[in-house]
């Protein structure tokens, strides 16, 4: 069936197989993709691992992720340098943790890495003005944006510390009906 | 091979145990080595220098150990060795005393290892005894570094166990590649001693170290299994597939022994075949699934909404699918190879009188002429059995499929975070179109705001008593809509009966189409107009929607029904026919015989055409006919609104919009929206109508399965080039069951009427499988009659008399009921649990914000007593309690080795214990403990034994 391939070789395929939760078809989908961003720059033989890079402005025009007010995010968390620049390997890794079959917790955890937008493995109160902000496009009074992130903290923050862990977020999230049908994308 | 068990084995055991354990093993062949002779002393320790650039980790400790080696080589045979070793061995002696159910060979090995632990006992006294200044700042040393590395190890136990994969690697290979007594690093160390174990032992692995080697495999494999789930790069993962695929393969192989070993050598095999199977298996199926790129384009352009209808869809067509290749396969094909062919019998052609219009369009068309006579319908058929598994199939999947979707969604659905949840869930990632994501972005803005008004309670309720008229008038309106259509349908179809008894002939198109196309102009016509009405209700628009559906399914419904009974009257009208053709029948047959036997009592009977027979009018095919010009014109019905109401809508709003007064766009007529509800509805009612027909007609799956095909396409296509996002995305999510139990009523609904005919009205005397019985479900007993041997009819009939039937049936509805109460009760428990858990959350909240205060006044109390470097920990949200309970469990733990330390031997069953399985935790906790008082000049033996038996100690 794949003998007419040789962008990977069977154990390359394997291996990611093994690492992300697609099949063989759509890893060598995904790798279509990810160099029609950029034809010159990708090569078409990925056996011996190249050393490419794709820009942040390439990745975030991609019609998946164009219209996301997170795009950026997902980019900086996905990447290996945390810039937004990405190896196809992190290109994988995303829309693999994005797929419609990798579990809650691990969707939870890249979620939660997703909406701190400082790093610092707390969501406090300028991650979730920022997170309502990109929502809502800045339409909400600064009022409002107070109240609504008083509100999430007051409800989700288990341990009262002001901001919310990563087991807050969770413990908020696996409850949540419209999580696993909302943060997926179809590619 | 048995030196590679061997290298295994001691691989195992230095390895598992752990990087102090390898320490002293070094330290323990040192002592063996001077035993043995100082010959290769000076040799190892130029290898050991070699060996320091490739193991870095180590190096330290090796030349820690180098230093101590010429330390000790100074002195060497100045110290108390004979009376050592005759210690050591009295506590070999003392070992060997335990009684013990292994082989002599472990008996051995557990001998050796504890041979090593006691001399290095010895060892340690006789340092101690020195009194030597600097060998002790050395020893610390070696001992700080120790601790270095079990607090890495503790830290990270993972790494340490892919290090010690890692290492055992490595020593495999040199073992495989060279095995040569001059190895290059320090590992020689380790085979040279291997070796000699081999000389002692057979060359066999232990069960205990098997286990422990299968443990590590196996977690190796687990680790594989679950490498997509974890959240590292992609980078690590690829990595530690790798060193775990390969630290499988290689150790996989070594399991078991003798003629187990090949059998698990053969599973193991098996088990990687069927892996790749399975992959491969697994994308064959994803790409089996059909239509899929279609609606993932569809999802980013409208949302999952629109998408979950598009998916709904294919799961029809694959139900469709299935009866189709049950109807298929177990009635259409047997009747058309098996069954006699056309022509033979009477019920089987065409009449002559309809014989010259039979292949007219219009006749075929109207499902007259050959295919009325043909396999599609019910008259044709000579035997027919697999109806009923239709329904029961359908049953099935509609149940299952339910069932698992309120699994799914039976989180959530309390109201505790409400504002995260809208925060953190409301976008939609699969949107990927600029005017979707406009939309989205709006209707969120739009959520947030009614509920900060909630939330605030500033919603004035404007003139209620104005609100509930409205309201009780549109439900009104709606009730009298119902009530219309319902006439209509059933005049019409009156009427049209009218004209069949007149003839269809002298009709035009529109008189013989009427029933249809009043229904499916019902169907288009009604739901606007209760989508008007509803405005006048002024409901928030997702309860609005409920009630928009509601009254859909009430139309479609009453329609169906309308016509149902409308039939039922028809089928008595041709019942009546019946009753005379059957006259007229008996009377040409003797005419007919009258006639041969006046003419020539010696010729055969004439041979009369089947063309020529006169015949019943049959009604179940009339119905089957009615049912498919039904699904026939509700799918026109479908296409054409899809295509006008759509297609040229979108046409002309485009087109016309450039010499137009106002904006057409976004003015009055726009573009059209999809309607997922109403569109399922009209799914739902077309699936209903096949499982009601599919027993008059069994090419309706068929007919329905091309229907479903042609509307995925042409549906897909539409919706893509004309149609908009919806305004208000509804939540796809919870919907699904909704539909699932629209269906499922439907399908009940649509059995009863079947069920009715076949049990109350006798079937037609000249077609059909039951003609020429009472009643259809005759059928049953007479193949229970002949078909069976004659005991199982006799228990069939015995267990079908009322006094069995009535208890049992009494037995059913009792575990029915019990069972109802039961998961009532269930659910209020449910619920009662759901609250206490919340109010136990805010109370664990008042705690935690209690002792987070505590904790910062503490905290700030500690600083005011001048500790600068008192940085409270990050997490100071773990309640002072927890902490001091951890504080007594370790002080706790303390008094307890304490205590049993105070026994001077070792309880021997730790020794059993194989030295790979301890576990590296607890011991570095006790080294913390050690550190502090073990080398106290005092109690140097105690402490050091500690050391060494604690581990065992904490495993029981």
């Amino acid at each position: 069936m794949g003998n007419k391939q040789t962008i990977f070789t069977a154990q390359q395929l394997d291996s990611y197989q093994d690492c992300t939760y697609f099949t063989r078809k759509e890893i060598l989908r995904l790798f279509d993709r990810y160099r029609d961003l950029a034809p010159q720059l990708v090569p078409l033989d990925y056996t011996c691992q190249p050393d490419v890079k794709l820009p942040y402005e390439l990745i975030g025009s991609m019609p998946e992720l164009k219209d996301n007010p997170f795009r950026q995010r997902i980019a900086e968390v996905f990447s290996d340098d945390g810039e937004g620049n990405m190896t196809l390997d992190d290109f994988l890794d995303m829309f693999s943790v994005l797929s419609e079959m990798a579990p809650r917790d691990l969707k939870a955890y890249y979620a939660f890495k997703i909406y701190d937008f400082n790093n610092d493995d707390f969501l406090c109160k300028s991650d979730l003005e920022k997170t309502l902000n990109k929502l809502t496009r800045n339409e909400l009074t600064e009022d409002e944006v107070r109240m609504v992130c008083e509100k999430v903290i007051d409800e989700a923050d288990l341990d009262n510390d002001g901001r919310l862990s990563l087991e807050d977020f969770q413990t908020m999230i696996v409850r949540a009906p419209d999580f696993l049908s909302t943060f997926h994308i179809r590619i | 091979m048995a030196m590679l068990f061997a290298t295994w084995k001691h691989c195992v055991y230095v390895f598992a145990t752990g990087l102090e354990d390898e320490v002293d093993t070094f330290q323990e062949e040192h002592e063996r080595e001077r035993h043995r002779g100082k010959r290769r002393d000076g040799e190892r320790a130029k290898k050991k220098k070699r060996a320091n650039g490739e193991r870095r980790k180590r190096a330290s400790n090796v030349g820690q150990e180098e230093e101590k080696l010429q330390a000790r080589r100074e002195k060497k045979g100045r110290r108390k060795r004979s009376s050592s070793d005759q210690q050591a061995e009295g506590r070999e002696g003392d070992e060997a005393e335990q009684p013990t159910t292994k082989s002599s060979k472990a008996a051995k090995t557990r001998k050796n290892v504890k041979n090593e632990k006691t001399r290095k006992v010895e060892k340690e006294e006789k340092e101690d005894e020195a009194d030597d200044e600097e060998r002790n700042a050395k020893r610390k040393k070696k001992h700080g570094s120790n601790k270095k590395e079990e607090n890495v190890e503790d830290g990270n136990k993972h790494t340490v166990k892919e290090k010690a994969g890692e290492v055992k690697k490595k020593k495999h290979k040199k073992v495989v590649e060279t095995s040569s007594e001059k190895e290059t690093s320090e590992e020689e160390d380790n085979e040279e001693e291997d070796s000699e174990e081999k000389e002692v032992r057979p060359e066999t692995l232990t069960p205990e170290e098997l286990e422990t080697l299968k443990e590590a495999v196996d977690e190796r494999k687990k680790l594989i299994q679950g490498l997509r789930g974890k959240p590292w790069a992609m980078k690590k993962k690829l990595v530690t597939l790798r060193e775990s695929q390969e630290f499988v393969e290689k150790y996989e192989g070594a399991l078991g022994k003798g003629k187990g070993r090949k059998l698990y050598a053969y599973k193991v095999m098996m088990t990687k075949k069927w892996m790749k199977f399975k992959r491969d298996f697994e994308n064959f199926k994803t790409a089996c699934i059909p239509w899929e790129m279609k609606i993932k384009e569809i999802e980013s352009h409208f949302g999952s909404s629109v998408a979950s209808y598009f998916i709904f869809l294919r799961w029809m067509y694959g139900i469709n699918m299935i009866l189709f290749c049950l109807t298929f396969g177990l009635v259409m094909v047997p009747e058309a190879l098996m069954g006699r062919p056309y022509g033979t019998i009477p019920r089987k052609t065409v009449p002559r009188a309809e014989a010259p219009s039979a292949m007219d369009f219009a006749v075929l068309w109207d499902f007259g002429g050959y295919a009325q006579y043909s396999v599609l319908f019910y008259g044709y058929y000579n035997n027919q059995r697999a109806i009923g598994w239709l329904n029961a199939y359908s049953y099935m999947v509609v149940i299952r499929t339910m069932a698992r979707n309120a699994n799914e969604s039976g989180v959530g659905d309390d109201n505790s975070f409400n504002f995260s949840w809208k925060m953190f869930t409301s976008w939609d990632y699969l949107i990927g179109n600029p005017e979707t994501a406009d939309n989205k972005f709006a209707s969120i803005t739009t959520i947030f705001k009614e509920a900060i008004l909630e939330e605030q309670e500033s919603r004035k309720d404007d003139n209620i008593h104005l609100t509930r008229f409205l309201r009780v008038l549109a439900n009104f309106l709606v009730l009298c809509c119902l009530a219309g259509s319902g006439y209509l349908i059933y005049f019409v179809v009156r009427r049209s009966q009218k004209f069949a008894l007149d003839g269809l002939e002298n009709h035009t198109w529109w008189e013989r189409n009427e029933v249809n196309m009043v229904m499916s102009l019902l169907g288009m016509f009604c739901p606007m107009l209760f989508d008007v009405i509803s405005a006048l209700e002024n409901y928030h628009p997702r309860v609005a929607l409920q009630w928009q559906l509601g009254r859909i399914f009430a139309l479609f419904l009453g329609n169906l029904y309308t016509f149902i009974i409308a039939l039922m009257d028809e089928i008595n009208l041709k019942r009546e026919e019946e009753k005379i053709v059957k006259f007229n029948i008996t009377t040409w047959e003797a005419s007919l015989y009258n006639i041969s036997a006046s003419e020539n009592s010696t010729a055969p009977p004439v041979t009369i055409q089947p063309a020529d027979v006169p015949r019943g009018p049959c009604w179940e095919t009339m119905v089957g006919q009615e049912f498919v010009r039904l699904i026939i014109s509700d799918t026109m019905t479908t296409y054409i609104t899809l295509l006008i109401g759509d297609f040229l809508r979108a046409v002309l709003v485009r087109f016309l919009n450039y010499c137009w007064c106002w904006d057409l766009e976004a003015g009055f007529p726009s573009y059209s929206e999809f309607d997922v509800s109403g569109n399922v509805l009209g799914l739902i009612f077309n699936q209903g109508m096949i499982w009601m027909g599919a027993f008059y007609a069994p090419c309706l799956p068929a007919l329905n399965l091309l229907r479903l095909h042609v509307s995925m396409y042409l549906q897909c296509w539409a919706v893509m080039c004309c149609n908009v996002p919806q305004e208000r995305v509804f939540k796809a999510s919870g919907s699904n069951n909704f539909y699932m139990a629209m269906l499922l009523v439907i399908l009940f609904l649509s059995t009863l009427p079947a069920i009715y005919t076949i049990v109350t009205i006798p079937p037609s005397f000249d077609c059909g499988p039951f003609s020429g019985k009472k009643r259809m479900f005759d059928v049953i007993q007479e193949t229970l009659e002949s078909d069976f041997p004659t005991w199982f009819s006799k228990v069939f009939s015995s267990a079908s008399n009322p006094g069995l039937v009535l208890p049992f049936i009494l037995l059913m509805v009792l575990a029915i009921y019990y069972l109802q109460s039961t998961s009532k009760s269930y659910k209020e428990a449910n619920v009662d649990l759901k609250k206490k858990l919340q109010t136990q959350n805010e109370e664990n909240k008042k705690k935690n914000k209690l002792a987070a205060l505590k904790a910062q006044m503490d905290l700030e109390e500690a600083r005011k007593a001048a500790s600068p470097s008192a940085e409270h920990p990050k997490n100071n949200n773990a309640s002072p309690d927890q902490e001091a309970d951890e504080e007594e469990d370790r002080g706790r733990g303390q008094r307890m080795y304490h205590s049993k330390n105070g026994r001077s031997p070792p309880p021997p069953r730790h020794d059993g214990h194989l030295p790979a399985t301890r576990a590296p935790v607890p011991r570095n906790y006790h080294h913390g403990n050690q550190g502090s008082a073990g080398y106290l000049p005092g109690f140097p033996r105690e402490s050091e034994a500690r050391m060494h038996r604690v581990p065992s100690l904490q495993r029981h």
